[in-house]
């Protein structure tokens, strides 16, 4: 059987057309504003958008890897060698994110960042902002970077070690490294559940940094699950396609499927309770985050929402279509443009506000990311035999009937 | 003229999913099998077709959504206008966030009453109705297959016995019926 991936010329073709059409676009897109006033904060805008939408991408299926682990689940060790080739993008993501989070650091925030404006924080200075020299000990360079070097060091040594497991169980087999991976998996998910949180307050939320909600990790949070699983499942479906992952069945697909419904409802119901909340509250200080989406945004928020949470409810709900690879592509598809808004909306609604507009610059480094996102998916793809062969699961997963 | 109903006892449900695959692709028809547990993979061997409880479950819970819509802009918009925290109920949609919580309840309260309500009538067993099964140990630890003569007219009984015997039961039993 072979089990063996090479990448096809015409996905050689395809990533490099997509990485030439972004790059094409981008820079259009700094010819054309390079003389606006808002020109450097939107170009950073749209870098920090993109290397974070699809740095979570990764850090998605890292997540969804540690969870099968640390619930010994079966049903996952015949799709296990996609989810973690999508993983493996994580180095990729750190990177540009890293080189993304630099370039605004060393331009003090470039009005992303405000509280990186060493003006703020100066009694002397008339921009002097009282709560914003409150959080100093938290919200400060150094301590930004001393937290994402962590995050970033943190998830590389997990991601290392379970992709060097996992081709150490194909010649060795056992159950021993089977039960090193439960334990490491139980590990990542407690370094996880802390930053995933502080990691999208350090990001994200920060931008907004007179803002707080206590709800906005597991927001962002969601949003990434959903996207991963629905990367996943587009993955199996393109490696079905070409004849690989024979023995991955219908109900592999079902599973990742409901997976896609699922994380869409938490995404939903994360939002709505943030949203809600707020909104009753009515308290000056929270509202002004949603009065700047909601004014600057109106039909784009609220249409990204709806996309979000009613396709996948109202499409995905049946058993039938959970099974139908066409309706899965399409609907992964139109979430993935829904919630890639959603970061949008999230990060240029506090750095730029009114002035945000989506143009060639933000469109092209999506498709230029998207380009080398799936180069880099495809490449790691090459570098393991598709199906695991000594998963202790692995006989679970390949009779697999729901 | 009388039917007999067989009534052919296992001990393991693996071994009766073979002797059923077995009788059905001989050309049996296999009426009902009665188990303790839910048998994987039995239903399409003995051809019960899909359930359509999470089509009703859809429908119920429209019900509820629909419902709880109408009887709140009635109670809070139009009967009596109520003013909560300083939000004002003059109309339905500017105000809708405040609505969510209890439709999104009152929908998975009717989906869910609906549900158990419909399966207990469709398997005929709501509290207080005769029990179906033909022997009070399927629901402990044995499983009976249930194969009518009517229902199977190309074979006769002694055939039918013969094929059923085969198939590794741990007790055999027939009743006729008028």
């Amino acid at each position: 059987m072979s089990m063996e991936f090479s990448i096809p010329n015409k996905a050689k073709k395809v990533t490099l057309l997509l990485i030439i059409i972004g790059a094409v676009f981008t820079l259009l897109g700094i010819a054309l504003n390079y003389e606006s006033h808002h020109f450097v904060t939107r170009l950073l805008s749209s870098g920090l958008v993109n290397a974070f939408f699809f740095f979570a991408l990764g850090l998605g299926a890292l997540f969804f890897l540690a969870l099968q682990y640390a619930t010994e689940t079966g049903w996952y060790a015949s799709v296990k060698r996609v989810i973690e080739s999508i993983a493996g993008f994580l180095p990729y993501g750190m990177g540009i994110l890293g080189i993304t989070l630099l370039i605004i650091t060393l331009m003090d925030g470039a009005h992303i960042y405000g509280w990186m404006d060493p003006d703020v924080i100066d009694p002397t200075n008339h921009h002097y902002d009282e709560l914003i020299a409150g959080k100093t000990w938290y919200l400060s360079k150094g301590f930004f970077w001393i937290r994402t070097i962590i995050y970033f060091t943190v998830y590389y040594l997990f991601l290392n070690g379970f992709k060097k497991r996992s081709l150490e169980e194909d010649r060795i087999g056992g159950t021993e490294l089977h039960f090193k991976n439960y334990k490491r998996g139980a590990m990542f998910l407690v370094f996880f559940a802390v930053f995933s949180s502080t990691s999208s307050w350090d990001w994200i939320m920060s931008i907004d940094v007179h803002w707080f909600s206590t709800l906005f990790g597991w927001y962002t949070f969601a949003g990434m699950w959903c996207t991963a699983m629905v990367v996943i499942v587009l993955t199996v479906i393109y490696l079905k396609k070409l004849g690989y992952l024979e023995r991955v069945n219908d109900s592999h697909i079902h599973d990742i499927g409901k997976w896609i419904f699922a994380t869409s409802f938490l995404w939903s119901y994360l939002f709505f309770s943030q949203y809600m909340l707020i909104w009753y509250a009515n308290i000056g200080e929270e509202v002004s985050y949603y009065m700047m989406r909601v004014e600057n945004f109106q039909a784009l928020y609220f249409t990204m929402f709806v996309v979000n949470f009613a396709f996948p409810m109202l499409i995905l709900m049946s058993r039938d279509s959970k099974r139908n690879t066409g309706i899965l592509s399409l609907i992964g598809v139109i979430i993935l443009c829904g919630h890639w808004t959603d970061v949008y909306i999230m990060i240029t609604g506090g750095s730029l506000g009114a002035n945000a507009h989506i143009g060639f610059m933000e469109v092209g480094m999506a498709i230029l990311m998207a380009g080398i996102f799936i180069r880099v998916v495809l490449n790691n793809l090459t570098k393991a035999p598709l199906m695991p062969v000594n998963h202790p699961f692995l006989d679970e997963s390949l009779h697999h009937e729901i | 003229m009388a039917e007999t109903i067989i009534y052919a006892m296992y001990d393991d449900d693996d071994i009766l999913k073979d002797g059923a695959k077995k009788l059905v692709s001989k050309g049996v028809k296999i009426t009902e099998v009665f188990s303790p547990f839910p048998v994987h993979g039995i239903d399409p061997i003995i051809g019960i077709k899909d359930t359509r409880l999470g089509i009703m479950a859809f429908l119920y819970g429209l019900t509820g959504t629909v419902l709880a819509t109408v009887g709140m802009r009635y109670m809070m918009v139009v009967d009596w206008p109520m003013n909560i925290g300083g939000k004002p109920n003059f109309s339905y949609l500017e105000n809708i966030l405040a609505f969510i919580p209890v439709t999104f309840e009152f929908t998975v309260l009717c989906a869910a009453h609906g549900m158990a309500i419909t399966y207990f009538l469709r398997n005929k067993t709501l509290p207080g109705m005769p029990a179906q099964n033909p022997d009070p140990r399927t629901t402990d630890d044995r499983f009976v297959m249930e194969i009518r003569t009517d229902e199977n007219q190309k074979f006769s009984l002694k055939e039918l016995e013969t094929l059923v015997k085969e198939t590794g039961i741990v007790e055999f039993d027939k009743k006729s019926r008028e």
